[in-house]
């Protein structure tokens, strides 16, 4: 079991592939992982394990056929409850959805499991996507495998610690200021964030629109290349989903960065930046400049709006987009004597402190005595954030910086919406902007909290991150496990 | 900054549709204010020239062709719904 456990995803897919292991046996060495460790990490809001046993023999059947079962076969996928799934609870961690059983499946799910992907449970976030830590999920947190006092990430926190648990092999967020990225360097795995556009929205649960993207967490960088290639494509049902050819399906490999420019904002070394974090950066950077690339010091002079710009675009996209919670179509119908009374009650029963937070400021923002003084202003400043990285992206092919300000932290650590806010301060740059970005491990904290950072590149260009993030990846190591039990003992 | 009055707070509740308590209220005045304080910082910019960026990427929405395809069923639109009658959504009533 711990063998099966110890391989990347399309490693397993390869051995599935050829015949020597069963689907069935996969499944079942996660499944019985995932009983092991999910008491102490609740990254699971939903296990199908019926439904992933039933697959992984459909598998099974389709090789002992002779047909072709996917680049993906057999391998155990977790995904984010904010992406829906078809005859699986999906709750997006809110009250407000609790017990709907999606009609259909995402975009993304089809996909993955058109590939041979299995299909294991749904994972716990912060409800709607909103929060850095998964604390504000309606259903309880995630602990982090690495050290269960201490929180996962978020808010794709329960992807990010089912795969460090190892209680799936690959596993799908969503990232709408930093929620792919930011788990993934608390938890120790590769998040992806693609380019706006590059994987259908389709089936993802709107939080903010013109920000919101799904994309792959996984072990390694080729098995989130190889992930984003099954999910990436243009989509009939998604109109801002972008018609442009696919990222290669082959793993990128590890070469010469000779002819690569890697560049290093001064504005993501703040002077109080914690010398662990800056630390994993310099690492990084060394370790590329060892591969060939060259590191070249660009300016990002608008960084510092970018967190306010977020703030007023993100909670006035929510307030729209959770207009259609009415306690009328699905959740929850609280009694009420009228529908105006049935709307605010189903609503406030519904949503949680963090949800009602963004969408009362939302209508502030965008009401219309408000809405030029906030809402086209923040759209303004985002131009000008990302005009900042079209003019370093003439001069580099790719930035590299930190993930999150600081390792994974304590439960209740950020205690007022604004500290917490400022968790996302060095992600939320690249979804105002559109881009895509790789978190990938880094080493760790003297106390063993692993540390990450991240490659942020020109719009469909995942394939250069990719590239420098196998060469780092080579270089620093991949990504790990925690150890069962784990090593920062209990809460 | 000073707290919202708690009046304005009640007319944005109605505004989102959230029926909320006093404790609630009280609350959100005090942190609508933080957070409107802090995002103030973007005053500091001169936008004057600068166009709005309303989306991640410059595109135009395509439109499919106008023709019927497979869709949800009625079944299925209406199965997670906590009250339905006749194959439609039942809400309370909004004419006497």
């Amino acid at each position: 079991m711990d063998d099966l456990l110890a391989r990347s995803a399309i490693a397993l897919a390869a051995e599935v592939r050829a015949g020597r292991v069963s689907a069935r046996e996969v499944v079942d060495a996660y499944l019985a992982r995932l009983a092991l460790t999910e008491p102490a990490i609740h990254a699971y809001l939903a296990v199908d394990a019926d439904g992933a046993r039933a697959a992984a023999a459909a598998v099974d059947a389709a090789i002992a056929r002779g047909d072709e079962p996917g680049p993906l076969a057999g391998v155990p996928l977790a995904v984010k409850d904010l992406i829906v799934t078809r005859g699986l609870a999906t709750t997006a961690a809110s009250r407000i959805l609790d017990g709907w059983i999606p009609p259909y499946d995402a975009t993304a799910v089809a996909r993955l499991r058109a590939a041979g992907a299995i299909v294991v449970g749904k994972t716990n976030c912060d409800e709607f996507g909103m929060g850095s830590t998964n604390e504000a999920s309606a259903f309880g947190p995630t602990a982090n495998p690495w050290h269960l006092g201490r929180v996962a990430g978020g808010s794709s926190g329960g992807s990010a610690a089912a795969l460090a648990a190892g209680s799936a092999a690959l596993a799908l967020g969503t990232d709408t200021g930093g929620s792919i990225r930011q788990p993934a360097a608390l938890c120790g795995v590769v998040g992806m964030k693609p380019t706006y556009g590059r994987v259908s929205r389709w089936g993802a649960i709107a939080y903010a629109s013109s920000l919101d993207q799904i994309g792959p967490m996984a072990m390694t960088v080729a098995d989130a290349a190889v992930t984003l290639a099954v999910i990436a494509g243009v989509d009939p049902r998604d109109p801002t989903s972008i018609d442009a050819p696919p990222p290669p399906l082959a793993p990128p490999t590890v070469g010469d960065l000779r002819g690569l420019r890697v560049g290093l904002a001064r504005e993501y070394r703040p002077a109080d930046l914690d010398p662990e974090v800056a630390g994993a950066v310099d690492r990084a950077a060394a370790a590329l400049a060892a591969a060939g690339a060259e590191l070249v010091e660009v300016g990002l002079p608008h960084t510092r709006y970018a967190l306010p710009a977020y703030y007023v675009i993100a909670p006035a996209e929510a307030a729209s987009n959770l207009a259609r919670y009415d306690g009328i179509r699905f959740g929850p119908r609280p009694p009420a004597d009228d529908l105006d009374q049935l709307y605010a009650r189903a609503r406030a029963v519904g949503f949680g402190p963090e949800v009602v937070r963004r969408i009362m400021i939302g209508t502030f923002v965008t009401r219309v005595d408000h809405r030029a003084a906030y809402y086209d202003q923040a759209q303004r400043a985002r131009a000008l954030v990302r005009d900042d990285f079209d003019r370093a992206f003439t001069e580099v092919d790719a930035i590299l910086a930190p993930v999150a300000p600081h390792a994974a932290f304590a439960r209740g650590e950020l205690h007022t919406p604004l500290s917490m806010y400022l968790a996302d301060v060095f992600t939320l740059a690249c979804n105002l902007a559109g881009l895509p970005g790789l978190a990938l491990p880094c080493g760790a904290t003297v106390d063993g909290r692993p540390l990450g950072v991240q490659l942020l590149g020109r719009p469909l260009d995942e394939a250069t991150l990719c590239r420098l993030g196998v060469a780092l990846e080579a270089a620093v190591g991949p990504a790990r496990r925690a150890p069962w039990p784990p090593p920062g003992g209990a809460p | 900054m000073a707290p919202l009055a708690d009046a304005e707070v009640r007319a944005l509740a109605h505004l989102a549709r959230l029926e909320l308590d006093d404790a609630t209220v009280a609350r959100l005045a005090d942190e609508l204010a933080a957070h409107l304080a802090y995002v103030a910082m973007l005053d500091e910019l001169d936008t004057s020239a600068v166009e709005p960026m309303t989306h991640a990427v410059a595109m135009t929405l395509r439109l499919r062709d106008d023709v019927p395809g497979p869709a949800l069923t009625a079944d299925d639109a209406l199965a997670g719904a906590a009250a339905t009658r006749d194959g439609c959504f039942e809400v309370p009533a909004v004419i006497d």
